[in-house]
């Protein structure tokens, strides 16, 4: 609205209508855009997070996007004077701004804050959703078999039929409008009006029925002594996020901790990732514990069962013949056996070597070298069957 | 409201005329908030797509939603001058938002450095914008992008001097005669893995290239790569023009805010304010010049000096009236100054002694971890202020030599004069001016008092002392 140009000319005040002034909203979305993309980028190295892992799934955690930064030619703040400015009675040697050691910003650096080691990069807000949706768009669920029916359904009501007649509550106004549209159009007028009451569409619902689904995963892993920190972190952000992978899955997704050294025993979470026993390994104990928990508890006629193992692939040589025979009884029962093995220096492992003649599509098996491999196992565990099997 | 804001206008126009204020016909603009905060952003109200635009505004919006920014002025260095005022804000805060724009925009008409500033650069860069955009259409949204990515990482390093004959022309004989003695029928195969269109420039051999070390950067990677096509060159250009236009505001931030502040007040003094209006101004004024313990604030330093220099003219000392101050001639020097000065030569010619002391300033610096106060002295305050103020607070860098180790790689050097370069940026932006000059890129600088090479070879970027 043009206010004034009269009197002087020295100004003008105008007021337009901006609203399809997007552009700032255009770059943002790219900037998000190029946020998801490095989160995509970075998903080996993210999902192995230690943040993640020990944030018990905790909604939004921060993690560092390096390759954000607007990196420009500049002075190092550390190593840089700087001028402020006192209330009146400043001395030399006053503290007026706390270090950023912390990770916490000085304050009032504004741009400039964070050049210390390890701070300097882009902290993107990522809820685990996201992350979840990335990483579980690469990952399928092999083998699902429909499981005894009769045990729990849910009922869900889904809006999902149109009809003529219904509750005025549930009218489609769009559906409406458009018959009673082409309805006067036919008669020579497009228009709303009338409506009939034959032009009225209603909303209405199906109820559906969903059998309830289950799954178990048996979590076994070698605790003795060769099982050091970083093998049991990959095994542990393995089966975190696995457990969250089949949650998306099925309704109840249970785990059952096996440790195992000479001898398995079923523990709780904390034990079985924290852990260390001395002594030598039978990988053999861990499969009888599993198969023992399955006649107990896990019907394999109510429950999809996914018994994974991890191992340094250090087994006595003596076992690993009665291991090949338990691995095939459990993988009868079963929608997958994984077997991961972590073995940062490509040790010989006689593990691997027995269970590289197994040829059954359900056994699924990924060497672990680094953190950022987990990501790659279980991209590699949870693949579709190839369809040629 | 509208009348009452056209009055409020028309009042403070005159009142500033008749302080002398001298500024370019005014457009205001009343807009909705994301609308300011996008042209804040950008710095204008049409400029280029990039990512690193909607990261700003994001920022920007954010607070602004929760209410944690300030009332915004913005205004444009053209002719005729835009200012864009919040279409939420009150009366009173326009008020106080114009005489301020008034101030800059008078600031920008007769300050030397604005000088050669194009006032029509807001039509400039919505053509620049429509450029990059066919750009786009044509090579591809992500190679555009990268391109500009590179060049956001040292757009800075221009050479803008007021006077400077353009970039030498290198020996263009001497290279046309070598041309000529290499011509035979299969000259063109030395030529074959570049692209035909590229600009092919033989280098000279045994003369030093650039002859003396080269401040512009931007101008030299457009004038001399051998990487660039047609359209990048293009790019480049527009974006050192750009470059060239913000300049002379980063290099009066001080300055330009002070000068707005001083007259902001002094003309809200003029007028009549309601005594809720006169509250509210107070507050409003106080959150601009607020001082703070950890940064200069401009609106602040620079209003203080203003005043300073007003008082001591309008009461010359006798040695002052020895060199011919007469009394009273406090408001015809602040205009002298407005108009010859920038933030460097204000801040050493007239940040005084006493104006140190008073305004407690101090340097400080990392200290085991904390920022402690390690310096009251008024010289080196002063001489620090100076320092960080020059070259728009940018590391000065220039290209030493364009052909080094005769393999055309570009050996750059900064300038150091006792501060750092911080080291994980460096390494971050090497790889970008590879990306523009096409071969290895090597940056001199000081660490830890030992002169020390980076240097980036398209793999990887490795350190050295020298």
């Amino acid at each position: 609205m043009r206010v004034s140009e009269k009197e002087e000319k020295q100004f003008v005040i105008s007021q337009e209508n901006w609203s399809l002034h997007r552009k700032g909203y255009q770059d943002q979305q790219r900037h998000m855009d190029k946020v998801k993309e490095a989160i995509k980028d970075n998903l080996p190295d993210l999902i192995s997070e230690e943040s993640i892992i020990m944030s018990n799934g905790r909604d939004v955690i921060k993690i560092p996007i390096r390759s954000l930064d607007e990196y420009k030619i500049r002075y190092n703040y550390d190593k840089t004077k700087h001028v402020g400015q006192g209330d009146g009675d400043s001395q030399v040697g006053d503290v007026i701004a706390k270090g950023s050691g912390e990770g916490e910003d000085g304050q009032g650096k504004g741009k400039q804050a964070g050049d210390q080691a390890g701070k300097d990069y882009y902290e993107a807000e990522v809820t685990i959703e996201e992350l979840e949706t990335a990483l579980f768009k690469e990952m399928e669920l092999p083998n699902l078999q429909q499981k005894e029916q009769m045990d729990i359904v849910t009922d869900k009501v889904e809006f999902n039929d149109i009809r003529k007649k219904g509750l005025m509550g549930n009218i489609d106004k769009k559906r409406t409008i458009i018959t009673a549209i082409k309805r006067n159009a036919m008669k020579g007028k497009a228009e709303i009006t009338p409506i009939h009451n034959d032009d009225l569409r209603f909303k209405t619902w199906d109820e559906v029925v969903k059998p309830e689904s289950k799954a178990v995963v048996l979590a076994m892993m070698d605790t003795s002594g060769s099982m050091g920190a970083f093998e049991k972190y990959c095994a542990r952000s393995f089966f975190f996020w696995m457990a969250r992978f089949l949650r998306t899955k099925y309704e109840t997704v249970e785990i059952e901790f096996i440790a195992h050294h000479t001898e398995a025993k079923v523990v709780p979470e904390e034990a079985f990732f924290s852990k260390g026993e001395s002594g030598g390994t039978i990988c053999s104990s861990a499969y009888l514990k599993a198969l023992e928990l399955i006649r107990e508890k896990y019907n394999p006629a109510r429950y999809n069962i996914y018994p994974v193992h991890f191992s340094d692939g250090e087994n006595m040589t003596s076992d690993n013949e009665k291991c090949m025979k338990l691995v095939n009884e459990l993988m009868d029962i079963s929608s997958m056996f994984g077997y991961g093995e972590v073995n940062a220096h490509s040790r010989y492992s006689t593990l691997m070597n027995t269970y590289k003649k197994i040829d059954n599509p359900k056994f699924r098996h990924y060497v672990l070298k680094e953190n950022r491999d987990v990501y790659q196992a279980l991209k590699s565990l949870f693949r579709k069957y190839e369809t040629s099997t | 409201m509208d009348t009452k804001l056209h009055h409020a206008i028309a009042e403070i126009t005159e009142i500033a005329s008749s302080f002398g204020l001298d500024y370019f016909p005014m457009r205001y603009e009343i807009c909705p908030a994301d609308i300011i905060y996008t042209f804040g952003a950008y710095g204008m109200p049409t400029r280029f797509t990039h990512w690193s635009f909607g990261k700003q505004f994001h920022k920007m919006k954010i607070q602004y939603d929760f209410g944690l920014s300030q009332i915004y002025e913005l205004v444009i260095n053209s002719n005729p001058c835009y200012a864009f005022l919040l279409d939420t804000n009150s009366l009173i805060q326009n008020k106080l938002i114009i005489a301020h724009v008034l101030a800059h925009c008078d600031f920008f008409k007769n300050n030397v450095r604005f000088s050669n500033t194009r006032r029509d650069m807001v039509e400039s860069m919505t053509a620049t914008a429509e450029r990059i955009a066919d750009y786009e259409m044509t090579y591809g949204k992500e190679e555009v992008e990268s391109f500009l990515d590179a060049i956001l990482a040292i757009q800075e390093h221009i050479d803008p001097s007021i006077i400077r004959p353009k970039l030498p022309d290198y020996n263009m004989d001497e290279e046309e005669t070598e041309e000529v003695v290499r011509k035979t029928p299969y000259d063109d195969l030395w030529n074959m893995d570049q692209p035909a269109d590229a600009k092919r420039i033989s280098i000279p051999k045994r003369k030093k290239f650039p002859p003396s070390p080269e401040k512009d950067l931007l101008l030299f990677i457009q004038e001399y790569s051998r990487e660039l096509e047609d359209w990048q060159r293009d790019i480049l250009t527009m974006m050192r023009e750009e470059m060239l236009y913000f300049w002379p505001q980063m290099e009066t931030k001080i300055m330009n805010e002070g000068w707005a502040s001083y007259w902001h007040q002094r003309i809200l003094r003029e007028m009549d304010l309601t005594t809720d209006e006169t509250i509210e101004f107070a507050k409003l004024n106080a959150n601009v010049v607020q001082p703070s313990p950890t940064s200069i604030n401009p609106y602040y330093l620079g209003l203080k000096i203003f005043e300073d220099i007003e008082n001591r003219y309008n009461n010359p000392t006798e040695e002052m009236k020895q060199l011919g101050v007469k009394p009273n001639s406090g408001r015809e020097k602040i205009f002298e100054v407005r108009e010859i000065e920038s933030d460097i030569s204000f801040i050493r010619n007239y940040l005084t002694k006493e104006l140190v002391k008073q305004e407690d300033l101090y340097l400080f610096e990392k200290k085991k971890g904390n920022y402690e106060i390690t310096d009251k002295d008024y010289e080196n305050v002063r001489d620090q202020l100076v320092s960080m103020r020059t070259n728009g607070s940018f590391p000065y860098i220039v290209v030493e030599d364009g052909d080094y180790g005769k393999n055309g790689e570009l050996y750059l050097k900064h300038g150091y004069e006792g501060t750092e370069l911080d080291p994980h940026y460096l390494e971050n932006v090497l790889p970008y001016i590879y990306q523009l000059w096409g071969r290895s890129v090597y940056m001199e600088t000081v660490v830890d008092d030992k002169p020390t090479v980076y240097a980036y070879d398209g793999k990887k970027v490795s350190r050295k002392a020298i």
